[in-house]
């Protein structure tokens, strides 16, 4: 039994709901016979992949929906031996730079003129070209990306890529100057409160307005949280009422507390207890620069607004050294006991008002 | 895999490959200049290469600009008029940036090629192309090799400097050692002049018929900034989305068009505007741009903490709408740089915060929280201002 969010992903472009506009553009493209090379950029949970997905059964009918997974080895220069999987249909192929660390390079390199060298085998298929679509393609190290520049251009007859990712800012621009750009914004909330709808009645489930609304809140626009939200809901629930709870995912009650600490107590031992718990977080693999988000926006709703902009600040400059930094607890530490330190100087300056 | 490749010996269901699309080349190939006349814009660079033409006689070179500025398509199209498209082959080696380039290539098949005789043109081959008596190695991309790749590099082009010249391609010139550097030749590849660049466009838009309301053309050439080969994707895209571009100069049978065509014909929006390019670009629209400076600037008709919570609003709204960063500090840059409203301290200060959020972007940070901090040091800068 597959998820809700698998199980009603709509399979091509006209069934999907929101972003008409787009999608009459992706199928125009697709139309025109020379598609090119695309880059598709947006939120997660925006339904890049959903739609790009779509776009490909549009360009080669229901057979990119036949997906084999096969394991390759790729030899390094210095002889070294990776293993990768390649997920793939016979006018299609998908590969996933994280899969491959710091190789990346190579195995694009390799795979790509593989698939640029060969021609469709599918003699009746519908175009001549094949497609290659990199997910989280800001992923890629700056090398990789240096080596689809030509190939884009060299193999242009028989490839194209689709590049996937969440901004194009960490694209370099002799890429951004060869791709098109697609921008996929996320699902509004009435989208998603209607998506949501469309998926309990398919569901046989009686979904109350209200609930609707909050589940859709509560994502933040993500709609694949969302979706996952309501079927957690239903399972949880005999039924759905406009006020049942929304449960909190657990790194978020922890990461809750901490705010709380950090307004309350400002003393060493405070710090101390504080750290254990960032620890707990980053050993359940919470990503650290996620932790500080998520506490910025908590604390930010608990402060005076004249305060603000230095808790911002300050936020901003270490989620920066987090991904600079060697180890990220101690800018998670440091934010901490910044945080102190300003809201206990504002605290007193209020007092000697 | 090995099966794909025996494809075009196999013709026997001739029916199935009738039916086949044709092959369309993307608009940046098909007009991919052929030969050095056809460069533009990049006078400096095409004049002292034609002289070299005629004297036969070509440094070492290092070309290097932003992209698509004509880098590859003028070391190209120079190859092609040296030694024709036949002896090309055997005197011409091309590496790029997807070819493996590592200090083992350069040992052996970079200075194998480079120490291989020159082969002889035959006498027609001599009556059509100036042929002359070296062999060409194109290293483009040249900035990606690996600094010990490069300085393997220097021996080979000094040994061989005789029968083999180098010509190596990138964007930044200080990727390159400067061993190799000072013995090329160098040649800076502009981006495009406007002018240069409207003529070509517009002679593309009539060679494949798209009709474009007034103001596409510089709208187009505004977002590529220089870089033409982005403006010739960004053109046939549009045109694309549009349905506006003819298939007259499509080959004829594909079934596949015919869907496209009669789209075309009943298709109400054939007319390439202004607004398409902006989106196709990723161009943030300039009013979401207006609102974010307006909620980020002081007012007096709000307390500072329903300012606050609209800028915060603000910002989440336009990164969950997808904007990328990179673009919107561009424009956010421009919109207040540029504007008479702002004394200089202020902009002084605008314009360090703005350096900080673009290194901050490069490295990794999170985009909604480094473009917040951004807004706010900003809405902090102009209050304190007015
Ligand atoms: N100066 C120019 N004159 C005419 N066409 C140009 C010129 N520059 C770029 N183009 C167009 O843009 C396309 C790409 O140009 P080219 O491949 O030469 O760029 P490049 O400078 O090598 O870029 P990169 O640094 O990204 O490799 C060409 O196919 C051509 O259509
Ligand atoms: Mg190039």
């Amino acid at each position: 039994m597959s998820l809700w969010v698998d199980k009603h992903r709509p399979k091509s472009l006209d069934a999907l709901s929101y972003h008409p506009e787009l999608s009459t553009r992706l199928s125009s493209l697709a139309a025109s016979g020379d598609f090119p090379h695309l880059l598709v950029y947006g939120p997660s949970g925006a339904g890049k992949k959903t739609r790009i997905v779509a776009t490909l059964k549009e360009l080669y009918g229901p057979g990119v929906n036949k997906i084999k997974i096969d394991s390759r080895v790729f030899v390094t220069p210095s002889n070294r031996k990776l293993e990768f999987n390649v997920v793939s249909s016979i006018y299609h192929m998908e590969i996933t730079p994280s899969d491959m660390g710091n190789n990346d390079r190579i195995i694009i390199q390799e795979l790509l003129k593989e698939v640029a060298q060969t021609q469709q085998v599918d003699l009746s298929a519908k175009q001549r070209f094949k497609v290659v679509v990199i997910n989280e393609a800001d992923s890629l190290t700056r090398d990789a990306q240096a080596a689809l520049r030509r190939t884009m251009e060299k193999y242009s007859p028989n490839l194209r890529l689709i590049l996937l990712a969440n901004s194009t800012s960490n694209i370099i621009a002799p890429i951004r100057s060869r791709t098109l750009l697609v921008r996929v914004a996320a699902p509004s909330y009435d989208d998603i409160s209607s998506i949501l709808f469309a998926v309990a009645k398919k569901e046989r489930v009686a979904l109350p307005p209200a609930l609707a609304e909050r589940i859709a809140l509560e994502s933040g626009r993500n709609l694949r949280r969302a979706l996952l939200t309501l079927e957690s809901l239903y399972a949880q629930n005999d039924s759905l009422a406009p006020d049942t709870q929304i449960p909190t995912p657990d790194w978020e009650v922890v990461v809750t507390s901490i705010a709380d600490d950090l307004i309350k107590d400002h003393s060493a031992p405070a710090l101390l207890k504080i750290r254990a718990k960032f620890y707990d977080l980053l050993a359940h693999c919470i990503p650290a620069d996620l932790v500080l988000k998520t506490l910025v926006f908590k604390l930010l709703a608990k402060v005076d607004a004249e305060l603000k902009p230095e808790v911002v600040y300050w936020a901003a400059f270490y989620e920066h050294r987090i991904h600079m930094g060697s180890k990220v607890i101690f800018h998670l530490e440091a934010f901490a006991a910044k945080f102190m330190r300003i809201y206990e100087i504002y605290l007193q300056a209020m007092m000697d008002n | 895999m090995s099966n794909f490749f025996s494809k075009k010996a196999s013709s026997s269901s001739k029916s199935a490959s009738e039916t086949r699309p044709p092959r369309e080349v993307p608009w940046v190939e098909k007009y991919r200049p052929k030969s050095l006349d056809d460069i533009s814009s990049q006078d400096h660079a095409v004049q002292v290469l034609k002289r070299t033409i005629l004297s036969s006689n070509l440094p070492h070179m290092l070309f290097y600009g932003p992209p698509g500025t004509g880098k590859t398509s003028t070391i190209l199209a120079l190859a092609n008029q040296l030694f024709g498209p036949d002896l090309a082959r055997t005197r011409v080696l091309e590496l790029n940036a997807s070819d493996e380039r590592g200090i083992s290539i350069v040992r052996e098949k970079i200075k194998n090629f480079a120490r291989s005789t020159v082969s002889n043109p035959t006498a027609a081959q001599r009556a059509a192309f100036p042929c002359p008596p070296y062999k060409l190695i194109i290293l483009d991309e040249a900035d990606s090799m690996t600094q010990d790749a490069q300085s393997a590099l220097r021996r080979t082009m000094e040994t061989y400097s005789r029968i083999t010249r180098f010509c190596l391609i990138c964007n930044y010139v200080t990727r390159i050692i400067d061993p190799l550097a000072s013995r090329c030749s160098k040649f800076r590849f502009k981006p495009l002049d406007t002018g240069d660049a409207i003529v070509r466009i517009k002679d593309i838009c009539e060679k494949e018929n798209v009709v474009y309301e007034e103001g596409v053309v510089e709208a187009i050439l505004r977002a590529a900034d220089g870089d033409l080969r982005k403006a010739i994707t960004l053109l046939q895209s549009a045109s694309k989305l549009h349905g506006s571009s003819s298939s007259s100069s499509a080959p004829l049978d594909a079934d596949a068009d015919a869907d496209a065509d009669s789209m075309d014909i009943d298709s109400p929006s054939t007319t390439v505007t202004v607004r398409s390019i902006e989106e196709i670009a990723g161009r943030v629209p300039s009013s979401i741009i207006t609102s974010l400076i307006t909620t980020a600037s002081p007012t007096s008709s709000s307390s500072f903490s329903e300012h606050f919570s609209a800028l915060q609003t603000a910002v989440e709204n336009v990164i969950l709408d997808g904007w990328s960063a990179a673009q919107l500090l561009v424009q956010i840059h421009d919109e207040l740089v540029f504007s008479d409203e702002y004394d200089g301290t202020a902009k002084n200060s605008i314009v360090a915060a703005i350096s900080e959020t673009d290194k901050r972007l490069l490295d990794g940070s999170d985009e909604h929280l480094t473009i917040l901090d951004l807004l706010v040091k900003v809405s902090g800068i102009l209050r304190k201002s007015s």
